[in-house]
């Protein structure tokens, strides 16, 4: 089983991007976590290049989706909100609609801001998205707040919430076996 | 003849009639109607259901399902929103169910109560409406009708999607009217 992990954040030292790495140290095994690194290559939406010629960004983003059995994004807050990145790139997972790539695939976010909510409102934002979109959203978040004190090694710092963040993804990994048992 | 009898015969002039009844696909229908953007009342309907009346001992029992993705209303993107796991959740919770627990007449109304089951929760209703024939169709049968309709809390069986409106209130109400009318035939 793959969960393909998304990061919201394109710096390189990006707290969403290590924060998805402590993920992967949590999937229940056999279920291993897969970094999607090419959100930056995902160009701007625009419905004339959609369809059998669209761009390999998001051609890219699209079969790394429809690849995994379950998805887990990291998401910072820009402005109270979805970066648009990440927003533009849900925007072409969407496509087309109904029968896109996320429809019915459990997806999980979770978030981390260096202030002091945790990207609480771009979680909620994104999951909104992810509902519209059809995808089987867990109802689940992860606020991690103060982002620069929050990492010690590969863990989250705060016991609880690495105890959080590996409930959620025995969350999303059931859900996910739940879909193979009703496809079966 | 018992009070229930008296006062079904008083609605429709027959009581429940023995016998199983199945629904006729064409000529029965089953939807629901939920106010939207506060002043709107919205109506879908189902395609692919099915619902029998089985009253072989004087205990009638009313059953039906309903296809959960044969839902019909008019823009494709509103359907596939429907059948996501937002609102019916399809893949999961293809069907819709009901089966009754009691038949009963009060004041002057047909009276359903059971349990339905939406999204996998199931909850009791009551429905209302009434019961009318049994007719002689062309063919040599018999027919019924039967006209139904209860209210429902829509979040309680975990449909709970909505929007809030920029001048207040929210995009769907929560309260939502499922009715069936039915013209069910009598099996041979």
């Amino acid at each position: 089983m793959r969960v393909l992990g998304i990061s919201g954040s394109l710096r390189r030292e990006s707290h969403n991007t290590r924060l998805l790495g402590v993920a992967a140290k949590l999937v229940p095994p056999p279920a291993e976590l897969e970094l999607f690194e090419g959100l930056k290559d995902v160009p701007p939406y625009d419905e004339d290049e959609d369809g059998d010629l669209a761009p390999g960004g998001a051609r890219r983003l699209r079969e790394a989706i429809a690849a995994a059995d379950a998805v887990l994004i990291a998401t910072p807050e820009y402005n109270s909100s979805i970066p648009g990145q990440l927003k533009n790139a849900l925007d072409w997972a969407s496509r087309p609609f109904p029968d896109n790539v996320l429809r019915n695939k459990p997806v999980a976010v979770i978030g981390a801001s260096t202030g002091s909510f945790g990207a609480v409102w771009a979680q909620a934002e994104v999951r909104k998205v992810l509902g519209s979109i059809g995808a089987r959203v867990v109802d689940v978040e992860l606020p991690v707040a103060g982002a620069e004190e929050a990492f010690g090694g590969n863990r989250l710092a705060d016991e609880e919430l690495q105890r959080q963040l590996a409930r959620i993804l025995a969350e999303l990994v059931e859900a996910a076996g739940d879909r193979h048992t009703i496809a079966a | 003849m018992t009070t229930v009898q008296a006062e079904t015969t008083a609605l429709t002039g027959t009581t429940v009639p023995t016998g199983t009844w199945k629904s006729d696909p064409v000529h029965s229908q089953a939807g629901f109607a939920v106010k939207h953007m506060v002043v709107g009342t919205f109506r879908g309907t189902f395609t692919d259901f099915g619902v029998t009346l089985a009253n072989q001992d004087g205990e009638p029992r009313l059953y039906g399902a309903v296809r959960a993705d044969s839902v019909q209303v008019r823009d494709e993107n509103l359907k596939g929103h429907l059948l996501s796991p937002d609102f019916f959740d399809t893949e999961r919770y293809p069907e819709i169910t009901f089966t009754s627990t009691g038949i009963r007449a009060d004041d002057g109304e047909l009276v359903v109560d059971g349990d339905l089951t939406i999204k996998g929760t199931t909850r009791s209703v009551e429905a209302r409406g009434q019961i009318s024939g049994p007719v002689a169709d062309p063919a040599g049968g018999e027919r019924i009708g039967i006209d139904l309709e209860t209210p429902v809390d829509r979040t309680q069986f975990g449909l709970k999607w909505n929007a809030p409106l920029p001048s207040g209130g929210v995009a769907v109400a929560n309260q939502v009217t499922l009715t069936v009318h039915l013209e069910l035939a009598k099996e041979e």
